[in-house]
């Protein structure tokens, strides 16, 4: 950071309504390093959903901020979250991807061994340890903060900042819309979506919420592919298209919310769908049923998750490098429903997402493409992400939903503790009202 | 299945990874039966059931068509410029005889050359196959890939 402060790599400029992101926030490693530092390592992040821990003894292993995590449910049913690399002389104790039925978890390296909570259970010849030596400190050591919203858990690496319910602020009314949808718990289905992409990571939170490319760079989606299905998608295309509305949530979370329109899932199961919006009425009343079901949401929570309601995807992802991001995405579908329509939400999701869908692959080019271009950022030093600046409510097609990330990221970025205004609110007015 | 031999089905294997390393896309789509499906199942579930599991890909043959028609329209930025690909394709196998199917299988390796990178595709191929008048035909091509991630390949934006 040397030679460029993170307060240049920001233009905000409400009064003339222009903002804009220097590239190099994209490519430079030193700007990289103060990421994980002051972003990453101080935020809440996605780790797992408890139904892929359903019972005692499940557990899975993955990555989360760079780290390797082992989320277990123990003999008592209670999820933990721990580092998986054994206290002793570091070897990653647990190593398979996922399973069940474990008692304990053994580091075949020098064979001590743990209870499913973590707690040290074994040491081969424990007595030739000298008196001083702290049993009790040498279990595998638990992430510093672990919480479960709804089923959903996330892990924390500062122990201090705020907890989980006030981090998520604004954003939890939409994460619950989508948690709600089908009238009953959602669960992490079986096949997961694990692939990558050679483009920094902040391009993806701009694209997971970027309305404005969705025709252009998805055209053969919603023009080719959905009219070989006999689909109507007048409301996604053309004179009658429908837009929505851009929203900042505060924290850098923001959302951009849409009508529902057409996909070919809904008429393949009208008569379901329709039971499904019925039982949303019965259990919420009609305002709030109207809120989860004739929407469809693409709700970014910061710094690295976002939750696309259309194909009921949960989608996040961390950078190995300033130019190599790994993603993983999972399927969270309602438990209820019927294998029939659940097969049918199998193929919505893979219609569009996913590295073989009909979306991603192209979105996975241009991001790619992006970051090839950033070879120019001497000479072509901006990014520009003014649309929709100076309106009332921007729409879906404006950029006031990757304004509100990067505001929140700068602010990280230079060290300020305590909210950050993400609006787009002309600082005047700010100050007028503040007096 | 009465009178397939190993040969026909090597050829066959053989002719169609020439088809798709051409883009001869639309006959290579021909060679798939009404209820033809293709299928690449998600990589953590290489035995699961398409109607279970989330799977990478599971076209019926109307979308496989879409597919093919996406690929070859220009549109489809992710393979335009299109790939080069290479297939090398061998230990062929019946695993299965009936009626009227024959279920089989194959090694491949698939190159594959973008935008100045390299990536490799490796699994095999179970595939069901049906005879019509014209020769084999697909009822199900199953490719399952042995790849542990796709990374860094990133995307499967061509037909394996």
């Amino acid at each position: 950071m040397d030679q460029l402060q993170p307060q240049e790599l920001i233009i905000d400029d409400r009064e003339n309504g222009i903002f804009r992101v220097n590239r190099r926030a994209f490519t430079d490693p030193a700007i990289f390093e103060v990421e994980k530092r002051e972003v990453f390592d101080r935020s809440w992040l996605y780790a797992g959903h408890t139904s892929e821990i359903a019972k005692p003894g499940d557990f899975i292993t993955r990555r989360v901020g760079g780290r390797p995590l082992i989320l277990v449910r123990d003999r008592a049913g209670q999820p933990h979250a721990l580092l998986n690399s054994c206290p002793h002389r570091g070897n990653i104790v647990c190593r398979e991807r996922a399973g069940s039925g474990a008692q304990n978890f053994v580091c075949f390296y020098h064979a001590w061994n743990f209870d499913l909570d973590g707690s040290l259970a074994g040491v081969p010849d424990e007595a030739s340890y000298t008196p001083a030596f702290d049993r009790g400190a040498m279990g595998l050591k638990p992430v510093p903060r672990f919480e479960n919203y709804k089923g959903m858990l996330f892990v924390n690496y500062d122990r201090d900042g705020e907890d989980l319910i006030a981090y998520l602020g604004n954003a939890r009314e939409y994460l619950d819309y989508m948690l709600d949808f089908g009238g009953d718990d959602v669960e992490v289905v079986p096949g997961s979506q694990a692939y990558s992409m050679k483009a920094n990571w902040k391009l993806l939170i701009e694209n997971s919420i970027d309305g404005y490319h969705a025709v252009p760079t998805h055209y053969r989606f919603f023009v080719q592919y959905l009219n070989d299905m006999g689909a109507d998608n007048s409301a996604w295309i053309g004179q009658r298209r429908q837009f929505g509305i851009g929203l900042a949530l505060g924290g850098g979370h923001s959302v951009i919310e849409n009508p529902q329109r057409r996909t070919p899932v809904m008429s393949t199961a009208e008569d379901e769908l329709a039971q499904i919006r019925a039982r949303l009425v019965e259990r919420y009343g009609a305002e709030r049923a109207h809120r989860i079901a004739d929407f469809t949401r693409n709700l970014f929570i910061f710094p690295n998750l976002i939750l696309i309601s259309n194909w009921h995807t949960i989608r996040t992802w961390y950078p190995l490098a300033p130019d190599y991001i790994e993603i993983d995405a999972w399927a969270a579908l309602p438990r209820d429903e019927s294998p029939e329509l659940r097969q049918k939400r199998y193929e919505n999701f893979i219609s569009f997402l996913g590295p073989a869908g009909f979306g991603t692959p192209d979105d996975v080019s241009g991001l790619e493409g992006c970051q090839r271009g950033f070879a120019t950022c001497r000479e072509l030093e901006w990014s520009d992400i003014s649309r929709g600046m100076g309106k009332e409510q921007p729409s879906s097609q404006d950029e006031l939903q990757m304004r509100a990330f990067w505001r929140r990221w700068n602010a990280l970025m230079r060290g300020e503790r305590g909210p950050t205004d993400c609006s787009d609110r002309p600082h005047a007015a700010q100050r007028a009202a503040a007096e | 299945m009465a009178g397939v031999t190993l040969a026909e089905i090597e050829r066959f294997f053989v002719d169609e990874a020439a088809l798709l390393d051409e883009w001869r896309l639309e006959e290579w789509l021909s060679l798939f039966a009404e209820d033809g499906r293709y299928l690449v199942p998600s990589l953590d579930q290489p035995q699961s059931d398409h109607r279970t599991a989330l799977f990478l890909i599971a076209d019926d043959r109307k979308t496989l068509a879409s597919r093919v028609r996406q690929l070859l329209s220009g549109q489809t930025w992710a393979e335009n410029p299109r790939s080069r690909t290479r297939r090398l394709v061998s230990n062929f196998r019946i695993l299965d005889e009936g009626a009227d199917s024959v279920t089989t299988t194959a090694n491949f390796a698939v190159w594959r050359f973008q935008h100045e990178a390299t990536d490799v595709y490796v699994g095999r191929y179970v595939n069901v196959l049906v005879r019509a008048d014209a020769g084999l035909m697909f009822r199900e091509r199953r490719v399952i890939l042995d790849l542990e991630t796709l990374r860094p390949h990133g995307k499967l934006s061509f037909i394996l």
